[in-house]
């Protein structure tokens, strides 16, 4: 039998001028269990927190409900109160008469008559609460940032700044991703090179950063502050302690026709190769599927080439296995596909290329060291026109229905490194919408009409075709209603981004809600941008919606702070109020499983009984550091054999008991 | 049957479940700014919408409530990311179910209420008590060995 105390809050006249408090605690004084009951001014306040606490001892009671206001206020003050009274937090409930009774009913007795029904529902909700205590684990000292781009690589300086190691798991070959095809960037046009692989060689030297590259995730087990991850570093054959990136290898490879995916295939390069000169690690690698030793076993130029004897075609997949306390999940994007869009004429022309494309053309590291040259010719194009949203905003179903955000910005800055390299070049710009929101983004797309002359055009185009050599764009211009036909050389598409298709297959190893876009889902939308509603995960750049290079980077030091914050704990206190499981009455259904957002629920298999009669049935168990207590599990599981502490079924079932009671 | 709906002293017992995370807050916003309903609404915390057992829902129905409304997060904006969704899932059918037994549908609702609606659950519950009001008592469901003697 329950010792209840209960304590009822005039907050000053917020209550007590509409709920008549004496009365209330004649009534509940009457209620079983009930051993004490007192109003006072107010409950929150110095005194009246040591009134509880005096009474909790005086009383010995083993529980308290304190008729005040809203629990989301004062919940925890009363709950550290009671704590601080020695009994178990978990022992206290609110009646909420405040907000929702004295607040908005005007009659006294009709707001009396229903505080003293909230304070009964709260005092048999509490007669079947059991002392709950917080879990507590430890800490693994170390994040995982999945990707190596400019999101993860940011993210990792930061938390290895902050002391604590960090491991980069990037699936290329060199961690750098698409930053470092990049040529220029908006709006302050220094070269991406520049400001990007200097903290690619700090990732590099740092004494706590360890680099995976060219592996991916293979596993992932465990929850915050404990995931054991298990990652694949697929065989490079060639060995990363001896290679010295001198490059003799790729200079002698007779297999020179792979295509070259750093450039956009617009080149090719030899089967050994380094994807770019300061690649991170600046170690070769051997594509399988293009090398003549390892597809024939006759060549092994290279390694007779090499001076360090760094080849090894033997070289197998290899498993490592480490511990993490936090994930960062930085996957990034690709272009989209642009097969659904014949209309643009991409896959018959050679002159119709992507921006990603130009960005290389334009780079004095790319195939054309850095001279406009078309593709089809290798001529100086005089007239390109670039097409915008091709595959954003578009809710025909071919591409995609967002804003990609980034092209606007890097169409202007196209336009205009043109026009200052080539005066003598026409540009054209097709665009539906030019969006510019940012620190000095409206001023940049303006320089690019107004100081470099380029001819924007509002409308979207209908077709591009090949006439007489020439790339007939065809469009509209809605300004002056007419139709536009213009002859071009080159044309440009700002094509749609999406998440890397990885995506997918990591937001299924973390259990990370996918949008229909593909982007990986935050926690808030406003108020936890950074963080998953897995716990421990968190995100950063364009894996969670488009982002330009700023943004990316602000959020990938938002991530890696919510990461430092969790490192720097050494025990994480769970929410006791999870769900937990009947064994004696649990199927082994996997029902509940199914609808935890957060894979706290997995299998065991038990054995029950002794001797002769045991038997081995498969039994739900919830992983409490994992569960957040939402409850999906407890309704969803056919024998009910799932409970949620702190919300049970016979708790809440009591409570519409009391509120029914005529 | 017809004095009944008469009466005026008629005053519904309305059972509300609000998630924590956003229907909850959106109470207390409704209290904060003043925003009055009827007193006969009563309502239950649960983590999220998706906690609500449809069982619950005729339990209340058992113990004599006129009506019972359900009040979570908006879709897509669940705390808990997709609970809202099964809760949708879930009351849909028990509604068929409550119509095919005869029970009027209006008797239960789901509502989103974000925690920066206070005014909209203050409209909601307003208009919720109303319906009820209209419906009458519900004899239907309501088990008389529950009824307390007095």
């Amino acid at each position: 039998m329950q010792r209840i105390g209960v304590f009822i809050c005039h907050c000053g006249t917020n209550i007590a001028a509409t709920v008549n408090v004496e009365k209330v605690t004649e009534a509940l004084r009457k209620e079983p269990c009930v051993v004490f009951a007192d109003n006072y001014q107010y409950m929150c306040s110095e005194n009246g927190q040591q009134l509880i606490k005096n009474k909790i001892k005086e009383y010995n009671l083993t529980g308290i409900v304190v008729c005040a206001c809203s629990p989301r206020m004062h919940e925890g003050t009363f709950r550290k109160t009671a704590e601080a009274a020695g009994l178990n937090p978990y022992m206290v409930e609110i009646a909420n008469i405040r907000e929702q009774c004295s607040w908005i009913h005007k009659d006294i007795d009709e707001a009396t008559e229903k505080a003293v029904i909230l304070g009964r529902t709260a005092i048999a909700k509490l007669t079947l609460n059991t002392p709950l205590t917080a879990g507590e684990t430890g800490v693994t000292k170390r994040a995982l940032v999945i990707g190596g781009g400019i999101a993860g690589i940011q993210c990792a300086l930061d938390i290895a700044d902050a002391g604590y190691e960090v491991d980069i798991v990037e699936k290329r070959p060199t961690i750098g991703g698409r930053m470092s095809q990049l040529d220029k960037t908006f709006p302050t046009l220094d070269c991406s090179a520049c400001i990007l692989t200097p903290k690619m060689v700090d990732c590099a030297q740092s004494e706590k950063i360890k680099l995976f590259t060219y592996s991916e995730v293979e596993e992932v087990k465990g929850f915050v502050g404990n995931f054991k991850v298990k990652i694949k570093k697929k065989a490079r054959y060639v060995d990363e302690t001896k290679c010295t990136g001198c490059g003799v290898c790729m200079a002698n490879c007779p297999s020179k026709k792979g295509l070259n995916a750093f450039n956009m295939n617009l080149n090719t390069r030899p089967a050994i190769y380094i994807p770019f000169a300061q690649a991170i690690p600046n170690v070769a690698v051997i594509d399988p599927e293009q090398c003549i030793k390892l597809k024939t076993g006759k060549c092994g130029l290279c390694q007779m080439k090499c001076g360090v004897g760094a080849i090894d075609y033997t070289q197998k997949d290899e498993y490592v296995d480490r511990e993490y306390g936090a994930i960062v999940v930085a996957t990034g994007f690709k272009p989209i596909d642009l097969t659904n869009f014949n209309e643009y004429g991409y896959a018959d022309n050679k002159d119709v290329i992507t921006s990603l494309e130009l960005e290389r053309l334009m780079n004095a590291a790319g195939p054309t060291k850095g001279v406009l040259l078309r593709p089809s010719d290798n001529e100086h194009p005089k007239v390109i026109t670039f097409i915008q949203c091709v595959g954003s905003r578009d809710v025909s179903g071919c591409g995609k229905p967002y804003c990609s955000k980034i092209c606007c910005m890097y169409t202007a800055k196209h336009a205009m490194l043109i026009r200052e390299k080539y005066p003598d070049t026409e540009v054209h710009v097709f665009y539906i919408d030019v969006r510019t929101p940012g620190k000095n983004y409206d001023e940049f797309y303006r320089r690019a009409v107004e100081q470099y002359g380029v001819d924007y055009i509002k409308g979207m185009v209908g077709k591009v075709y090949n006439e007489n050599g020439k790339l007939m764009v065809q469009g509209s211009n809605l300004l002056d209603n007419t139709q536009v036909v213009i002859p071009s050389d080159l044309v440009v598409l700002a094509t749609a981004i999406e998440p890397d298709p990885s995506v997918r297959d990591i937001a299924s190893k973390l259990t990370i809600s996918i949008d229909t876009n593909n982007f990986l889902t935050e926690a808030h939308a406003k108020l936890k941008p950074v963080e998953c509603a897995t716990a421990g995960v968190f995100l950063a750049g364009v894996c969670q919606g488009p982002k330009d290079v700023p943004e990316t980077v602000s959020q990938a030091s938002a991530a890696a702070s919510k990461v430092i914050g969790l490192l720097a704990k050494d025990k994480l206190k769970g929410n006791p109020c999870v769900a937990h499981s009947d064994e004696m009455m649990c199927t082994g259904c996997s029902q509940c499983a199914r609808v935890c957002p957060y894979g706290a629920i997995t299998y065991e298999d038990k054995t029950f009984g002794r001797g002769a009669n045991a038997t081995v049935r498969r039994v739900a168990v919830v992983n409490p550091a994992v569960c957040q207590g939402c409850g999906a599990c407890t309704v969803t599981c056919p024998s009910g054999a799932m409970d949620l502490h702190g919300f049970s079924s016979s708790q809440i079932l009591k409570e519409i008991d009391f509120i029914c009671k005529k | 049957m017809q004095e009944i709906t008469e009466n005026k002293e008629f005053k519904p017992l309305i059972v509300a479940f609000c998630c924590n995370w956003c229907s909850y807050a959106g109470a207390d916003l409704a209290g904060s700014s003043r925003l009055s309903y009827p007193a006969n609404v009563k309502i239950i915390r649960v983590p999220c919408s998706c906690r609500v057992n449809p069982i619950f829902i005729l339990k209340a129905f058992q113990r004599g409530a006129d009506g019972v409304i359900l009040c979570g997060c908006h879709p897509g904006d669940c705390h808990y990311s997709e609970g809202n969704y099964r809760t949708r899932r879930r009351m849909s059918l028990l509604f068929s179910m409550l119509n095919y037994l005869g029970i009027e549908k209006e008797r239960t609702r789901v509502e989103w209420v974000s925690a920066a609606e206070g005014a909209k659950f203050s409209a909601v519950m307003n208009d919720f008590v109303k319906t009820i009001t209209a419906l009458g008592e519900n004899k239907k469901l309501e088990d008389l060995r529950c009824k307390s003697k007095n």
